[in-house]
């Protein structure tokens, strides 16, 4: 079975795609039918990753040569396309998480969606989803991963915009669709010149290629390259600029935000740059661009989750925030911190989320959590797993993201980067401010008369309750002690650091400030936020309006490309319109009214004009001779 | 003086002929309104260039008959030519009820 799952770990994004399939052609009607195709398909493919993850992790030699096997997709001279499976413990983990996480997060669907219109067409669309993002993780070519990151874009937009009848819902998803395609456009440029220069798109062979880069190319070309490609992630793992999207995704229903805007999609970004780190590794300006680009996204949307209100929106910032701190790791040359954050992170916040789409449904979708309060009495599960998942994410030993944080934290200080470090300390700061900000005042503090929460059902809680285990234990795998988890997913050579004790106490003491602090804030004196906001007002008032960056993009867009297209329209009615077009018309027209009066209709004009024609040629040849005759019939004799 | 006029009759006297001929036919064909009298006046014309046919085979080629043989194709091309030209202008008469070519001017714009 192993040996099985690992020579055919194509089976694990083709069963979901068939499930998609299945539902969209024949079991649309029946919903729960539906449902289980859906889970079928995803748990399958987690039976299946299992087992491959069990193979990779088992066998040493794929660490260093990975299990690779390919089909030819097209050739042309030149250009000779496969589409495959890279198998190495970096997508065997990933094949592991996001099998794992989907399945649960579709389970817990079922519950969630209940009732809903559209609920068939909700699974085929997760089925789809879940499809693109597998067959991105386990691609072995990056225009065949470039389908597959298209692919959950589209399942993205699709998700997004699900709940149609709102005019917002349809704008986030155009919002994400296009932000995410200007970032694309990056990314293909970035393939493209990867294609001319390397001759190859296959990942293990532009490693190798990458690796003596001078006999293609200079440093300049590559270090574009890499920028280019950057892109794409930028857009995809929502960092800043490109951003503005994620928080607005939050329009679609729960399960979506939890799998596709959390867990799984958005670290597409941070997989790539991983899969393509040996390229990064080799221009240490991109490098830069990817550690700085990480650290402020991870600061600047910290900060902004501090004064939000809505509870998704303050876990999408919070997203955005480590996305950021895996791009950092990637960006201070750290596979292994890396993917041990995201996939850490996969798990706490998937639990977030679909703990915060159990309050939700509880609350009839009122989102904003000042309206909330005492939640935890009514609903345990769901309050007590939200608080691991706070506990999590605000880096609390033993929770898994203590872990991979600290991994981070220490690797930036040890890599040299003491201002990178200052800015990711000082957001795990915030992180646990904020994030038990939200606890706080949603399932602390005084219950509010005019709601009536109940808490859902188990087909809800036992993926909260699976998911809340994880982020207890997932990290375990990665200690300082045990560093199980860096001896096979790392690039290059295995480095056994000594534990950092002064970077791990520094971050639980940042973590225990700042949920101290927000204890302080919203539990002991409510009023706080409101006096600290009266008196910063201009701080409060930008981080609340988020730094007005989408302002910013609409002025933009309203001045500088509505403006250059109205300058456009302008010049193609006047000139290629006015000149061009109607120009040559009015032209042709014009003189063929001029010469129309030169036909009068009648026949005898017409045969004095013929007459005095052969008249002139019977003149100019009695003038000139008979040699010119010769020139008149052209020489033809 | 009759003597040497009757003597000198050459191909001048012929091309002279057909030339006032041929110039009396064409002002006919530009000049007159009605359908008939210009398809008379091309009938001239043809009769001219038969003239100058004629005149130039017997001056120029006489063991040949290349002229001759070309006038009576100019003869018979100018029979069909009038039968076709006659069906025309019934056809347009009919369709008209005039002959007069100031009439006849649909190709105008």
């Amino acid at each position: 079975m192993v040996e099985f799952s690992m020579t055919h770990a194509w089976l694990v994004p083709l069963l979901p795609f068939l499930a998609f399939a299945v539902i969209v052609f024949l079991t649309r009607p029946w919903k729960m039918l539906s449902a289980l195709v859906s889970v079928g398909a995803m748990a399958a493919g987690f039976v299946i990753s299992a087992y491959a993850a069990y193979g990779v992790f088992t066998s040493h030699s794929l660490i260093e040569k990975s299990l690779e096997y390919s089909v030819r997709w097209f050739s042309m001279p030149g250009l000779n396309i496969d589409v495959g499976v890279k198998l190495d413990p970096t997508s065997a983990m990933m094949l592991f998480m996001v099998t794992l996480v989907a399945s649960l997060i579709q389970i817990y669907s079922i519950g969630y969606m209940r009732g809903e219109k559209g609920f068939s067409t909700f699974f085929a669309y997760m089925s789809l989803f879940g499809a693109s993002m597998l067959l991105l993780v386990i691609s072995s070519n990056l225009l065949e991963m470039f389908v597959a990151w298209e692919g959950v874009g589209l399942c993205s937009y699709l998700l997004i915009g699900f709940y149609n009848h709102k005019i917002s819902a349809r704008e986030a998803a155009k919002k994400a669709f296009v932000t995410c395609r200007i970032a694309d456009f990056g990314l293909l440029l970035g393939m493209l010149a990867l294609q001319i220069i390397f001759g190859t798109l296959n990942i293990t062979e532009l490693g190798e290629k990458i690796a003596n880069f001078e006999l293609y190319t200079n440093a300049a070309t590559l270090t574009l390259v890499a920028v280019l490609v950057f892109l794409g992630p930028i857009g995809k793992s929502g960092q800043f600029p490109l951003h503005v999207w994620l928080p607005d995704a939050m329009e679609g229903p729960t399960p979506v935000s939890a799998l596709i805007h959390a867990a799984t999609m958005v670290v597409a970004g941070v997989y790539l740059v991983g899969r393509m780190l040996f390229m990064f590794l080799e221009v240490p300006e991109a490098q830069q661009l990817v550690a700085v680009t990480g650290a402020f996204t991870a600061l600047f949307a910290a900060s902004i989750a501090l004064t939000q209100r809505e509870i998704k929106r303050i876990l999408a910032y919070s997203t955005i925030s480590q996305l950021g701190y895996m791009m950092l790791a990637l960006g201070v040359g750290s596979l292994t911190a890396s993917m041990f954050h995201l996939w850490t992170h996969a798990f706490f916040k998937a639990l977030m989320f679909l703990a915060a789409g159990s309050v939700l449904t509880a609350l009839h979708h009122k989102a904003d959590i000042w309206e909330m309060g005492g939640l935890i009495k009514k609903m345990p599960v769901t309050g007590a797993t939200f608080a691991v998942g706070g506990l999590a994410i605000a880096g609390i030993p033993p929770f898994a993201g203590f872990w991979s944080k600290d991994e981070i934290l220490s690797l930036t200080l040890s890599g040299g980067h003491p201002v990178l470090f200052f800015m990711a300390a000082l957001t795990a700061f915030l992180t646990a401010f904020y994030m038990w900000r939200l606890i706080f005042l949603a399932f602390f503090g005084k219950e509010k008369p005019e709601n009536h929460p109940q808490e859902s059902p188990p087909v809800m809680t036992v993926p909260l309750l699976i998911l809340a285990f994880l982020s207890l234990v997932g990290g375990l795998v990665g200690t300082p002690w045990f560093p199980f988890w860096g001896e096979w997913i790392r690039f290059g050579e295995f480095h056994h650091a000594a534990p950092d004790y002064t970077v791990m106490i520094l971050s639980v003491i940042l973590g225990v400030i700042g949920i101290g602090l927000a204890y302080k804030m919203y539990v002991k004196d409510v009023s706080a936020e409101q006096r600290l906001a009266e008196r910063f007002r201009p701080v409060y008032t930008l981080l609340y309006n988020k730094y007005y960056i989408d302002e910013i993009y609409m002025w933009f867009n309203h001045t500088l490309v509505d403006g250059a297209a109205k300058a456009m329209y302008l010049f193609d009615i006047y000139v290629v319109d006015g000149i061009f077009i109607n120009g040559i018309g009015a032209i042709t027209r014009d003189t063929g009214s001029a010469l129309r009066v030169f036909q009068t209709g009648r026949l005898q004009n017409y045969a004095l004009v013929f007459f005095l024609g052969v008249l002139a040629v019977a003149v100019i040849l009695a003038i000139t001779g008979p040699a010119p005759a010769g020139l008149v019939w052209g020489g033809v004799r | 003086m009759i003597n040497s006029l009757s003597l000198s009759i050459g191909i001048t006297h012929f091309l002279v002929l057909s030339s006032l001929l041929f110039g009396i036919g064409l002002f006919g064909a530009l000049a007159k309104r009605n359908a008939v009298m210009v398809l008379i006046c091309i009938e001239l014309m043809l009769n001219a260039v038969n003239i100058n046919l004629v005149a130039f085979n017997k001056f120029v080629t006489p063991l040949a008959f290349i002229g001759q043989i070309w006038a009576i194709f100019v003869i018979t091309v100018a029979a069909a030519e009038v039968g076709v030209g006659l069906a025309i202008i019934i056809a347009i008469y009919r369709n008209r009820l005039s002959v007069e070519l100031d009439d006849f001017d649909w190709l105008k714009w």
